[in-house]
């Protein structure tokens, strides 16, 4: 199989040269390769400064920042968080790499709207750079930009909401892309009820990103209309109602959590199942949640509005509705620790990062339900427990999903193998890190801690000291687990294959793949994670070692 | 890739939803100028809805397509519906 | 690449756009509805100050366009050429035709001072305001997609003079109907929600 030629070296399409063979292809495994560059960068950027927030926070005072850049700070978190990496993240790098081959095709339906998306989404990065040094100064908003104050301040608004809007269309024509793909180019012998669960999640996923973004489009748009000719559809002065603002905002950003969250679980419902060498415990039962938590996702907004004001009606019924999302999601966490039990598990970093995301999520879940009650969510809202709640299910939950995959998936994009020792080490550290970092923040925000501030009462410094302790190990393991990445590159250590035993397509290709993915038509099985092979061939190589070992005796 | 035949609209077909719609355009001005009092918005929009059905089923084909643009379409219009309908728990109540 | 000759495909994709498009000004409609529902009167008011037989002309324009655009598909795929061209022109110039009543309208409110912020709106009850907000936002991002739907027309023209497009090979010109047609959908909603609350 070494014989054919990897992507790297077969420019698509084929007369480009040099750097023009990336900036210009049309090939998926490139595109995936492009974004993930600059996703990292923006990881990057963005947990360095949530590094440097949690500083500030760790003793009383202005430590390292006073307020105006605090704010600023957290906005550009929040922003580059969400817009640059937790929404691309595992849709554009593993979708753009892994979609297309597990469904047997040689490219997305539309390679240059592929191409098109990269830009938009360079594009919506460097405007936002660019925000940060023209016009009044850093946004200061916070993520969500709400009116009034994001029409009245002084900072530069326009241009950061005009590179949100930029990285919506990038991601809604990535979504476009996927649908329809797996609509037309599944190959012939694959069913739907064949799919793997990963492009099963990307699928569900792009249903959100195609109906909910331009709802967040034209919201944004209405910010800039506002700022530019003052017409008050949220000005309360002229007859303006700023809560529509919050509910069309939330009508985009509440699903869009689930565009952060189902690739992921999409990720775990791949990485169990290949570790555990056994059938994944009720696989439509997660594809039917996953298009569940889709729909559900998209009914239950406005629970991000409890306190400002909302009807006590709107608070029952969309308090009610919150809980139903529970529902799908706790199926999929049941069917994951289904899979494993009596399972012949292989212990790996993927894996381990796979069964920190199912405990980190469930946690974060959990707490939602707490956000979810309004009860206890009135106590409770716009305090740090609110902060460690998202950051528990968006990094706990993506961010370790996305680890996991790129721990899963780096041997077959670059061909090549990571120290495994590492990696376990950057994974516990970053673990232990994660619980010291955000549990005392639980406990803050049930004694009042309010977020977005920059200094707190006393009573609070104890709970902050432990979480700066805690980030600091954070932001060292996921330092190291990076690195560890990345001298894989200097190493070299060839990878094979199919390096996990996985069944899906994308392992019965080369590592990394020849352009056109597969070299010999692929062959679908009848049920999508039927281990029966793999554990035939491993049975066959056990004992043949077994003789191997008799005969030397 | 199979190709699916597709559906070839004549040209009396199209002018006779041209002629549909230029006459229910009529009614609704003409209707406007009616006071029915409640049912003044319901009437207008109602027509807008027949409209509208025609322009999709025979100008954008919709009647031809296959399942999967009938059904996603349908799942667009009903998300739109759960965006105003939704928020009348709050506005409605308030 | 095998998938340039699935229009099925490429329909799919167009349609999945359009549904986007649709949510984005589904986005205004909620704000719509809800100030309506706050302000009927107002709403009323304002209606009453739009001038519906000019509104009933764009309309008209735009119903007309629509056929044409759909009539320049049959033509194209029957071989006529000439008449396809012919036909989508005809659209383009509905298209201009549509712009220009509207500069006037917009004017002619501009000139009796109601315009986003003018003195007499923020002056004025809340809800008249809010009507004519909605109304420029709505009208005039529906008239950027006029534009938009025009300059795809005259690419499709352009298409079919260098032989692009043709009768086996129309799917090019199949999505700038689509799109076209959207355009129609969202005005034939506008018309009565603008120039005939009463």
């Amino acid at each position: 199989m070494s014989e054919t030629t990897s992507f790297f070296n077969t420019p698509s399409p084929p007369q480009l040269k040099g750097i023009w063979a990336w900036l210009l292809t049309q090939d998926h495994k490139r595109l995936a390769v492009m974004y993930l560059w600059a996703v990292m960068f923006w990881f990057g950027i963005a947990i360095t400064i949530g590094f440097l927030i949690r500083i500030e926070l760790m003793s009383i005072g202005p430590t390292i920042m006073g307020p105006d850049l605090y704010n600023a700070a957290f906005t550009l978190h929040g922003v580059i968080m969400i817009f640059l990496f937790v929404i691309p993240g595992i849709p554009a790098i593993f979708g753009n790499f892994i979609l297309p081959i597990q469904i047997g095709a040689d490219d997305v339906f539309f390679p240059k709207l592929n191409l098109l998306s990269w830009y938009l989404y360079m594009a919506g990065g460097i405007m936002a750079l660019v925000s940060l040094f023209t016009g009044g100064g850093f946004p200061d908003t916070g993520w969500t930009f709400y009116v009034p104050f994001s029409i009245s301040t002084s900072h530069n608004v326009p241009l950061t909401v005009l590179a949100a809007f930029t990285l919506g269309m990038s991601s809604m024509l990535t979504g476009l892309n996927f649908i329809t793909t797996v609509h037309r180019m599944r190959i012939k012998e694959m069913g739907w009820m064949q799919i793997p669960l990963f492009t099963w999640a990307l699928y569900a996923t792009a249903w959100v990103q195609l109906l909910a973004t331009p709802v967040i489009s034209i919201t944004l748009l209405l910010i800039i209309f506002e700022r530019l000719f003052s017409i008050g559809l949220f000005d309360p002065d002229k007859g303006g109602d700023p809560l529509l603002y919050q509910h069309l905002f939330w009508m985009y950003s509440h699903p869009a959590v689930y565009v952060m969250i189902l690739p992921g679980m999409g990720v775990i419902s791949e990485i169990i199942p290949t570790f555990s060498r056994k059938a994944i415990f009720g696989y439509k039962a997660i594809v039917y949640s996953s298009m569940g938590i889709a729909i559900a996702g998209s009914l239950v907004w406005a629970h991000h509005m409890y306190t400002s004001g909302m009807s006590d009606t709107a608070i029952f019924v969309f308090s009610l509705l919150t809980f139903l999302v529970a529902i799908p999601t706790a199926v999929k966490v049941f069917s994951w620790v289904g899979t494993m039990y009596k399972a012949s598990i292989e212990m790996t970093p993927p894996l381990l990062y796979a069964m920190v995301f199912i405990y980190l999520f469930s946690v974060g879940g959990l707490t939602g339900l707490v956000l979810g009650a309004a009860g206890t969510d009135i106590h409770v809202h716009d305090t740090h427990f609110v902060v460690a709640h998202f950051h528990f299910t968006m990094f706990g939950g993506t961010g370790f999903a996305f680890f996991a995959a790129l721990h899963y998936w780096w041997p077959k994009m670059f061909g090549i193998m990571y120290d495994f020792k590492r990696a376990y080490i950057a994974a516990t550290l970053a673990t232990v890190g994660f619980m010291f970092h955000y549990v005392p923040m639980f406990i803050l925000g049930m004694m009042g801690m309010p977020r977005r501030y920059y200094d707190y009462l006393p009573q609070f410094s104890q709970g902050n000291l432990f979480a700066g302790i805690g980030g600091i190990l954070l932001f060292i393991g996921i330092m190291l687990m990076l690195i560890n990445l990345l001298l894989s590159f200097r190493k070299q250590e060839k990878a094979v294959a199919n390096p996990w035993g996985g069944v899906t397509l994308e392992w019965s290709i080369p590592s990394p793949p020849p352009l056109h993915n597969f070299v010999a038509p692929p062959t679908v099985q009848d049920y999508p994670y039927d281990f029966s092979n793999v554990l035939q061939k491993a049975a066959a190589q056990h004992s043949s070692v077994n003789t191997e070992q008799k005969e030397s005796e | 890739m199979s190709q699916e035949p597709q559906h070839l609209m004549s040209y009396t077909k199209l002018a006779s939803v041209l002629f549909a719609l230029l006459i229910l355009t009529g009614v609704t001005v003409g209707v406007s100028y009616i006071d029915m009092g409640i049912y003044n918005v319901p009437v207008a929009l109602g027509i807008a809805c027949f409209k509208v059905s025609l322009v999709l089923l025979f100008f954008m084909h919709l009647k031809y397509e296959g399942r999967a643009i009938i059904v996603s379409f349908l799942s667009t219009v009903c998300f739109l519906a759960i965006m105003i309908s939704f928020t009348f728990w709050d506005v409605a109540f308030r | 690449m095998k998938s340039s000759n699935d229009f099925t495909g490429i329909r799919i994709g167009m349609w999945l756009f359009l549904y986007s498009e649709i949510i984005l000004f589904g986005g205004l409609f909620v704000l719509y509805a809800v100030y309506f529902h706050r302000y009927p009167d107002e709403f009323v008011e304002g209606g009453k100050q739009l001038n519906r037989i000019i509104g009933a002309i764009n309309t008209i324009i735009l119903l007309i366009s629509s056929f044409t655009v759909a009539a320049s598909i049959t033509a194209i795929r029957l071989q006529n050429k000439k008449l396809s061209l012919g036909l989508l022109t005809f659209s383009i110039f509905c298209g201009l035709v549509f712009l220009i009543n509207k500069y006037f309208e917009w004017g002619a409110k501009f000139h009796h001072d109601i315009y986003p912020n003018s003195d007499t709106l923020v002056s004025g009850p809340p809800g008249q305001n809010i009507f004519f907000g909605l109304y420029y936002v709505i009208t005039g991002l529906h008239g950027l997609h006029v534009i938009i739907g025009m300059t795809l027309l005259m690419v499709s023209v352009v298409l079919i003079l260098r032989n692009k497009v043709h009768a086996g090979r129309f799917a090019v010109l199949e999505n700038c109907g689509l799109y076209w047609h959207l355009v129609d959908l969202i005005w034939i909603f506008v018309f009565p929600l603008f120039y005939l609350v009463l």
